[in-house]
């Protein structure tokens, strides 16, 4: 495996993008599993498949697609959000089919052959090129920064959003951002573990570092390392069986979880 | 004495679903208010509306005289501790704390010593000091509810609001949070939504009994007798009004006015 890494490009930017990826889920992991936004991630997540359909049929970059649908599909959940009334299930729900079908008709609207989107659905981490790398890192440094920088601000609101609206923090704008910031953390997984397998990715290292600190710096910056950890170990596994990367990351990931948990339960008799 | 809150003619709706219909109700300073209603009366919508967080429909709210706008330092609010998630990964310092920041966002935000030793004044207020450290997930549902009274109580309000401050909490609890209510009162103006009798002969001052609109709203001489004819005579009044739906309302209802 060093040997690869050092004679391999292209390995070494799967490892790059697999710890930029685990920085941003692993912050974003523990914040929509706090405010109990997994499934919204998921179906702004699965809506994303319709920019990749569209930047397949109009000639431009399929990511950027996601990208752009990812955040239309947040902002508009998190419009719904704060009508109360309208189920915001429900319309994550279509939106998550919704997408997915826009996908489907934009590539078969291309005309001739059409493309290979196992990468998109699945995930191929040693398929990252240069451009994905710098729009990883780019939206590593976004995250990383509004998350940093107004922690304390994030802190309130995820413990109670209403008394912090009431104190006069901005709430509705917390809100987006972090519907946006989860748009970009899809997005980012994509290249990695795909479309389909993106809640694992995103719910695994959250929950598996919510069982072993009760403090939310903590658990961000365990949950970062534990990602760090699924990804380079998918990686190796995948480079040496060669096995799909995507599929490898998330199973290790899901039976790490399960190991914490049994751990701490056998711990605790 | 000064008027601290003032409601003239407030309606709110949910939709096409009317919540409060035509209230006036004012508040002196320094008062201590019970309201009471069944479940479903717009008691919460109340403290919420006067709080800004729902729209009225038509009517006016002013706050020592100035709109909802102003008012954010003024009013404080305790919401009943089982709206909150409980395994949050937070301290009882740190939930202090963030009454402090107020408005708009703070980057690079550090709390200051002096608010750190304010949030422990708070804490040592309702009985919680050298708790600071502990998760959130460690306390009693009563440890809890005196927490988020202590937050609220940090930020220095004129106006304290409470919504249903001893529901299911314990009856050692109970006493606790009215004993402490009653203190605070010599300085602070109290809002307190409940369906507990006992804290309207003990310690509440007046009394506004609610069902969609103001039934009553008066001042009690506090003693049994009087209170358990108020519990009955707005059932009575309502009854008059609107028969049917209130007399289903309270087939099942074991908590009413």
């Amino acid at each position: 495996m060093l040997n690869a890494l050092i004679n391999y490009q292209f390995i070494r930017l799967a490892l790059a993008a697999g710890i930029l990826t685990s920085i941003v889920c692993g912050i974003i992991g523990v914040i929509i599993a706090e405010k109990k936004l997994v499934m919204l991630s998921g179906g702004i997540a699965h809506t994303a498949y319709g920019g990749v359909g569209l930047g397949y049929l109009c000639g431009f970059e399929p990511l950027l697609g996601a990208l752009g649908f990812a955040i239309c599909a947040a902002c508009g959940i998190g419009a719904v959000n704060r009508r109360k009334g309208a189920s915001s299930d429900v319309i994550t729900a279509m939106l998550w089919s919704f997408g997915m079908a826009l996908g489907i008709v934009f590539i078969a609207l291309m005309p001739g052959y059409p493309p290979d989107l196992n990468s998109y659905l699945f995930g191929n981490i040693l398929s990252v090129t240069k451009l994905d790398l710098y729009l990883e890192a780019g939206i590593c440094i976004i995250v990383l920064a509004i998350v940093l920088i107004f922690y304390n601000d994030w802190k309130s609101y995820l413990f109670d959003s209403e008394f912090a609206g009431i104190i006069g923090l901005w709430t509705t704008l917390l809100e987006y951002s972090l519907l946006i910031m989860t748009a970009l953390a899809a997005v980012i997984l994509i290249r990695v573990v795909g479309i389909v397998l993106i809640l694992a990715l995103l719910t695994a290292p959250a929950a598996a570092a919510s069982l072993v600190t009760k403090k939310l710096g903590k658990r961000m910056l365990l949950s970062v390392l534990l990602g760090i950890m699924y990804c380079t170990g998918g990686l190796c596994i995948s480079y040496y069986f060669n096995i799909p990367s995507g599929a490898t990351i998330i199973i290790i990931s899901v039976l790490c979880y399960f190991a914490v948990y049994a751990l701490r339960k056998t711990a605790k008799k | 004495m000064k008027d601290a809150i003032e409601i003239k003619n407030l309606n709110v709706s949910y939709g096409k679903h009317t919540a409060l219909r035509d209230i006036s109700l004012s508040v002196e300073e320094g008062e201590y208010l019970g309201i009471m209603g069944p479940n479903g009366s717009g008691k919460s919508t109340l403290l919420k509306a006067i709080l800004g967080l729902v729209p009225a429909k038509s009517g006016e709210i002013r706050i020592f005289g100035n709109t909802l706008h102003d008012n954010k330092k003024i009013l404080g609010y305790v919401p009943q501790f089982s709206d909150l998630d409980r395994s949050f990964p937070i301290s009882v310092g740190e939930v202090v704390l963030t009454s402090m920041q107020k408005g708009g966002l703070h980057p690079f935000f550090r709390f200051s010593k002096q608010q750190r030793e304010e949030a422990e004044k708070s804490l040592e207020a309702v009985g919680l000091s050298g708790y600071s450290d502990r998760s959130i997930s460690q306390l009693s549902g009563g440890e809890l509810q005196r927490l988020l009274i202590a937050r609220a109580l940090a930020a220095g309000p004129s106006v304290l609001l409470l919504d249903e401050p001893t529901a299911s909490v314990d009856p050692k609890s109970r006493e606790l949070i009215y004993g402490l209510l009653g203190k605070l009162n010599k300085k602070i103006t109290i809002i307190m939504v409940t369906h507990d009798m006992t804290a309207i002969s003990s310690e509440v001052k007046k009394l506004a009994c609610l069902n969609e609109t103001l039934v009553y709203h008066g001042e009690p001489r506090l003693t049994e007798k009087v209170v358990s004819e108020l519990y009955g005579c707005p059932v009575d009044l309502i009854a008059h009004g609107l028969p049917h739906r209130v007399l289903k309302e309270h087939d099942g209802g074991e908590h009413c006015c």
